[in-house]
């Protein structure tokens, strides 16, 4: 699924160099369910961000279902992220002028399926994600819990093959967090591969295989 | 993304930012409307003028006897060879011309007209029955001039509103008979009292048939021939041919001038059209100010929207899908403005209209195209820079802030 080969991301701040990512080698098969933890500032999210295809590594080649993902152009890249990526957030990131349906098939509108279509798939995962009553509220109306499941229907509804949560629960009361950590364990079993950032030991531990992250390296993967 | 979910959706995120997008769209509407109005009132001040021509007689051509000096190079001229005079025959034959609508010969010359021992000088035209309608006349009572052939001398007249005043006061004048130098000579009709012509004073003269004028002055010679065209488009045709066919009948010399009123009214039209133009562009201006604050409203909208582009990013937007959502944001803005622009204008028109009835403020439809057309244009250039902003976004960093 998921290949990494001496990748490296530099940021240079003020002239220093940072090396927020340093020669990492990472394999991740389908289906995977997989926990990065590390102190603040050891490249987790700079890693989730690469692998989601939001930034580029310095050096290195990210191979992405068997193909080299490093070089592409925006629109590929934009193309991948929409179809085989679903990405969730610590604070949501829900357009708050659009209704919970809207947020939810934003990713659909934006590949231009036409408004049936996008009904018909947005309405199965809103009955799925317990969220019939909330769809037609704006998320401010809206408790941290539901924002992120309206979040992550978000993230699925173009049926990805890798889903990348960063924190997704870092901004949630322990209760509606575990509620969260729940669904998207529902949806690793249903095949998606699941990779998920958090500081939370607790979550972190869920996971089949937990990464540990320092200064920018991999120091521990079990 | 389909053009319907990317206008939705534009729509949507201005009517967010309501009072900002209500202010531009104010502004855009103000200078459409600014360029409808100035030039529908431009234009129709144009046509008004040209209006004006035309009441006189845009198609007229006068035709006078010898050359003009300042069109004159013929060595003919220069010798001092007097110049063929211009005959009823002259005026007759140009009737066969295709081009020609209607002709009136014209004689002109003074002379005493009495009644009753009233009497006094009066400048009396000789023409056809033509003239009425070539010199877009009218009749206050009786008839004018009646039709045939040209040749014969009928002792009819027809008097103008002060000398009917002044000879006949309060009595009834038609079917009397007057006496013009030596003739005894009735009257059939009474001019309305109408400006000048020729330039006479129509309330002052009496019109009699040209031979009747001829043999009261004792001449074969044509002051003037007036012509009537068929249209505008044909007038250098008809110049042309008046031309040929008398310079033929002259023994091939070019011994006349023929003046029309095109040349006048072309400047005219010239003037006002830049007229136009120049306000339009002073109109213009404001179209661009309503684009700076199109530019505005966008910068604004993505400053405060950085994150939202973060994510549309990371659900699956290209910089260039980014690009198209914020300029059709920017298109809408300028679009409603435009034509709520072109709305208020038209009523600003009928305003106009409504106070200066002769003046049909109705702007020309390329005034409308040019004004929505500019409002796009403005609403497109002025929101690139924005959009290439928001597209230039980091989508990392974007999505840091909350
Ligand atoms: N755009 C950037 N420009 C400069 N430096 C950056 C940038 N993004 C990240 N860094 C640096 O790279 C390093 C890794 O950052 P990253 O955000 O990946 O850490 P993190 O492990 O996610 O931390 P946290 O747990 O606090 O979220 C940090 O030192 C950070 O300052
Ligand atoms: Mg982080």
């Amino acid at each position: 699924m998921i290949i990494l080969e001496e990748v490296n991301r530099i940021f240079s701040v003020g002239g220093q160099e940072v090396r927020a990512l340093d020669g990492i080698n990472l394999q991740v098969k389908p289906g995977e369910y997989i926990s990065i933890m590390g102190p603040s500032g050891s490249g987790k999210s700079t890693l989730l961000n690469l692998l989601g295809l939001l930034d580029r590594p310095t050096s290195g080649r990210y191979l992405l279902s068997g193909s080299d993902v490093t070089g592409l152009d925006d629109k590929q890249s934009a193309r991948i992220r929409n179809k085989t990526i679903g990405f969730v957030f610590q604070f949501f990131h829900l357009i708050p002028r659009l209704s919970a349906v809207q947020n939810i098939e934003l990713p659909l509108l934006l590949a231009g399926i036409p408004p049936r279509k996008r009904r018909e798939k947005s309405t199965a995962i809103i009955n799925d994600f317990g969220l019939f009553e909330r769809r037609h509220h704006k998320p401010e109306e809206l408790s941290g819990g539901q924002r992120q499941r309206v979040a992550i229907a978000r993230a699925v509804i173009n049926s990805p093959s890798l889903l990348l949560a960063d924190e997704p629960t870092g901004n949630l009361d322990s209760k509606s967090g575990l509620d969260i950590i729940t669904l998207l364990e529902a949806l690793n079993q249903q095949g998606l591969t699941l990779i998920v950032v958090t500081h939370d030991l607790e979550i972190g531990s869920r996971a089949r295989r937990r990464i540990h992250f320092l200064d920018g390296r991999i120091v521990a993967d079990s | 993304m389909r053009t319907a979910d990317i206008l939705s959706f534009a729509w949507i995120s201005l009517a967010a930012g309501r009072v900002r997008s209500l202010l531009t769209l104010l502004a855009m509407s103000i200078g459409v409307a600014a360029v409808v109005v100035l030039t529908g009132v431009g234009e129709g001040a144009r046509q008004y003028v040209v209006g004006q021509f035309s009441s006189l007689g845009t198609n007229l051509v006068i035709i006078l006897p010898g050359r003009s000096e300042t069109s004159s190079g013929s060595p003919s001229t220069f010798i001092g060879e007097t110049p063929r005079d211009l005959t009823i025959g002259d005026a007759v034959a140009l009737q066969r011309l295709p081009t020609v609508k209607l002709q009136a010969p014209v004689v002109a010359g003074e002379s005493g007209i009495a009644r009753k021992g009233l009497e006094r000088r009066v400048p009396v035209l000789g023409t056809t029955a033509s003239l009425l309608s070539i010199r877009h006349l009218h009749l206050a009572a009786g008839r004018f001039l009646p039709p045939g052939d040209p040749r014969q001398s009928r002792a009819v007249c027809v008097l103008g509103v002060k000398v009917r005043q002044e000879l006949f006061g309060a009595q009834p004048a038609v079917g009397r008979l007057v006496r013009i130098g030596e003739h005894r000579c009735r009257v059939i009709g009474v001019l309305a009292s109408e400006g000048r012509s020729l330039g006479l004073d129509t309330q002052e003269m009496v019109v009699v048939p040209v031979a009747f004028a001829q043999m009261l002055f004792d001449t074969e010679k044509l002051f003037r021939i007036l012509i009537e065209g068929r249209g505008r488009a044909e007038l250098d045709r008809l110049k042309q041919q008046v031309l040929a066919l008398l310079t033929r009948r002259h023994h091939g010399e070019r011994d006349v001038t023929i003046i029309t009123q095109d040349s006048v009214l072309a400047t005219f039209d010239r003037i006002f059209s830049m007229l136009t133009l120049t306000v339009a562009g002073i109109a213009g201006i404001s179209l661009a100010v309503a684009g700076i604050l199109i530019m505005n409203v966008m910068l604004v909208s993505i400053s405060r929207r950085t994150s939202e582009i973060g994510l549309l990013k990371a659900v699956g937007a290209s910089n260039s899908a980014v690009v198209r959502l914020i300029v059709t944001e920017a298109l809408l803005l300028a679009g409603v403005g435009g034509l709520l622009g072109l709305g208020l204008g038209l009523i600003a028109g009928r305003l106009v209209e409504q106070i200066y009835p002769d003046l049909s403020a109705a702007p020309p439809l390329w005034a409308v195209g040019a004004a929505l057309g500019t409002a796009l244009l403005t609403g497109l250039l002025f929101s690139l820079l924005p959009a290439r902003r928001a597209a230039r976004l980091d989508p990392v960093l974007s999505l840091a802030k909350r």
